[in-house]
């Protein structure tokens, strides 16, 4: 890699002192190849070429052992698009994103502010809320089972209820997304923490002088230097979302819910290649999730910079 | 130090505080009780919270059962393998993107970039039958390889870096000191928060993989903690007091981890608001 730059730097030393401190600058920045060649290695191998591995095998008939796949054209996508569960397993994880995602943000936002302003036991707030983060998905998935779990469970326990929580198709997905805001709050909550520890004292107080009171200042200071990290919180959390599979899984002993409602992309693409093996049909669901992903962030991209220059 | 006033506003927040972390902490503690019940206790209708008859036998026989020292040795080896790898290579391509020149430089930054949109989840199929293919299933190989091309930890890292004053690494150089030597003996060290946080983060994202071992190992011998609770634990037919158990004990290595980390974290946010000021 980068054998090229090593001629460059030969000629150097022959010319004068000045001009060899220079180069010689220079030469500490230059051929870093290997700095980067062993990240590369596991990347192509793990990451770039199963990428194009799939989109080889989503035009094959291929099956789990890999062996005997024929070509099959565009066969397996007209049969995705085709597929009720492929539109229902992607609207269950839309309408779990669409669900997550604005909770999770006023959440942390709410709980970062009040962590923030405790003047006593900082620690011991930070701990509380982040803790449940530090969970495997699965154990946090469990836990929920347990306490969703009717007559025996603590939310009926609590609020004297007898509601089939995770067997009702209108409740599952619900249940899901109030285990997920408890299980993952905790790391939007740091992000706006260290967002809000950023900002500096002497704006607040200035307005203070300036007579502006607590509202005031939430919005005119606050909220407008919490924008960046509130993109970030969101995009993030967008991401994650559309990608959910552990705690639906889990939850639901490994089934689809009651009646398929809780269902994911994930889930669907897993039990194509993994339970019908069927990798062929598996990998055009992954390409087309694929392809839905990279226009989310594509799209987060091309928004940011249209904030950017109308901000000028 | 001086103790800080209790105000009438300080008493609300605190007592808001509290009533809020209670109702984080009341899961955990419905866990834990239940934990402490018989498998019996643990169903009875209605449920109750604190058990009647106090009992270690969950615990006990999720030691009898003997799989969970297994996952647990199992979660450490990869976790700790995946998190030392990951530090390595994303320290070194993230130093390499942010301070080096080398042909193609822009175009491969621009893959990795791209790779952030790329999780498992995405990958999970082609990725499983590439493993495969390597003879890598059901083993630790196959378990720690996969997660450790993190394009997220790169970027971070590249960021840093490209705040590192040059002049740092030019004096150094003009003293006749190599690259690595410069990376090894001034960048590093002047990343240490940076490495700490990526190293945090990794651990605790790799000991609470669930989807790419689930994907990997049929093994229950190879099996990590998440994972083995999930799978081995919840085919039985559920055992609610011992699943709480098991998943106290997945749990609680993390949150020792976090307490023991934070003081740091804060004992560097007040070292560098004293240096600031």
């Amino acid at each position: 890699m980068a054998t090229s730059a090593h001629t460059i730097a030969a000629p150097a030393r022959a010319t004068t002192a000045a001009g060899s401190t220079t180069l010689r600058r220079k030469q500490g920045f230059q051929h870093g190849g290997w700095f980067v060649a062993p990240f590369l290695l596991l990347f192509a191998v793990f990451v770039i070429w199963p990428l194009l591995r799939g989109v080889y095998l989503s035009f094959t008939d291929a099956n789990i052992t890999g062996e005997g796949a024929s070509f099959v054209g565009l066969d397996n996508y007209r049969e995705a698009l085709n597929d009720p569960l492929v539109w229902d397993s992607l609207g269950h994880s839309a309408y779990f994103t669409l669900l997550v995602v604005p909770c999770i943000t006023v959440l942390a936002f709410l709980l970062a502010m009040l962590a923030h302003h405790i003047e006593r036991g900082k620690w011991l707030w930070r701990l509380c809320f982040f803790a449940p983060f530090l969970l495997p998905s699965t154990v946090a998935a469990n836990l929920w089972q347990w306490l969703f779990n009717p007559g025996t469970g603590m939310i009926d326990h609590v609020f004297g209820l007898q509601t089939p929580w995770l067997t009702d198709k209108s409740y599952a997905m619900l249940a899901i997304v109030i285990t997920t805001l408890w299980w993952t709050v905790g790391f939007s909550f740091l992000l706006y923490l260290a967002a809000l520890q950023g900002i500096p004292d002497h704006l607040y107080e200035a307005a203070r002088l300036d007579g502006a009171n607590a509202w005031h200042r939430m919005v005119h200071i606050t909220l407008p230097m919490l924008r960046n990290i509130t993109g970030l919180v969101i995009a993030l959390q967008v991401l994650a979302s559309l990608q959910i599979f552990d705690q639906a899984v889990v939850m639901m002993d490994f089934l689809p819910g009651p009646e398929g409602s809780t269902r994911t992309f994930v889930q669907y693409t897993l039990e194509e290649g993994f339970t019908s093996y069927r990798v062929g049909y598996a990998s055009a669901i992954s390409v087309i999730f694929f392809v839905i992903i990279a226009a989310v962030a594509l799209a987060r991209m091309w928004l940011l910079r249209n904030r950017e220059e109308s901000a000028r | 130090m001086t103790t800080k006033a209790w105000t009438p506003s300080q008493i609300l927040l605190t007592l808001l505080g509290t009533a809020v972390s209670v109702v984080f902490l009341a899961p955990f503690a419905w866990g834990l009780f239940t934990s402490l019940k018989s498998e019996t206790e643990a169903v009875e209708v209605p449920a109750h919270w604190l058990p009647e008859d106090w009992t270690g036998q969950a615990w006990k026989a999720l030691f009898d059962s003997g799989n969970i020292t297994n996952w647990f040795v199992n979660s450490l080896v990869v976790s700790v393998c995946v998190t030392s790898v990951v530090l390595l290579v994303s320290a070194l391509a993230g130093y390499g993107f942010a301070r080096t020149e080398f042909r193609g430089k822009n175009v491969l930054m621009g893959v990795v970039m791209a790779g952030l949109m790329i999780s498992p989840a995405v990958l999970g199929v082609p990725l499983f039958t590439t493993v495969q293919q390597m003879g890598m299933v059901d083993t630790y190989w196959g378990m720690i390889l996969p997660q450790c091309a993190p394009a997220a930890m790169v970027y971070i890292l590249y960021k840093f870096f490209q705040g590192i004053p040059r002049e740092l690494e030019e004096a150094a150089f003009i003293d006749g000191a190599g690259r690595w030597r410069v990376f090894f003996t001034i960048v590093l060290p002047l990343s240490r928060p940076s490495l700490a946080a990526v190293g945090i983060f990794t651990f605790i994202a790799s000991w609470n993989n669930f989807l790419w071992p689930y994907m990997v190992t049929n093994n229950p011998d190879l099996m990590t903690m998440p994972n083995g609770i999930a799978t081995v634990m919840n085919s039985y037919g559920i055992q609610w007091a011992q699943l709480m158990a098991g998943g106290l004990m997945a749990g609680l290595p993390l949150i020792i981890v976090f307490v023991f980390f934070q003081r740091q974290i804060v004992a560097g946010v007040a070292h560098t608001g004293l240096a600031g000021q």
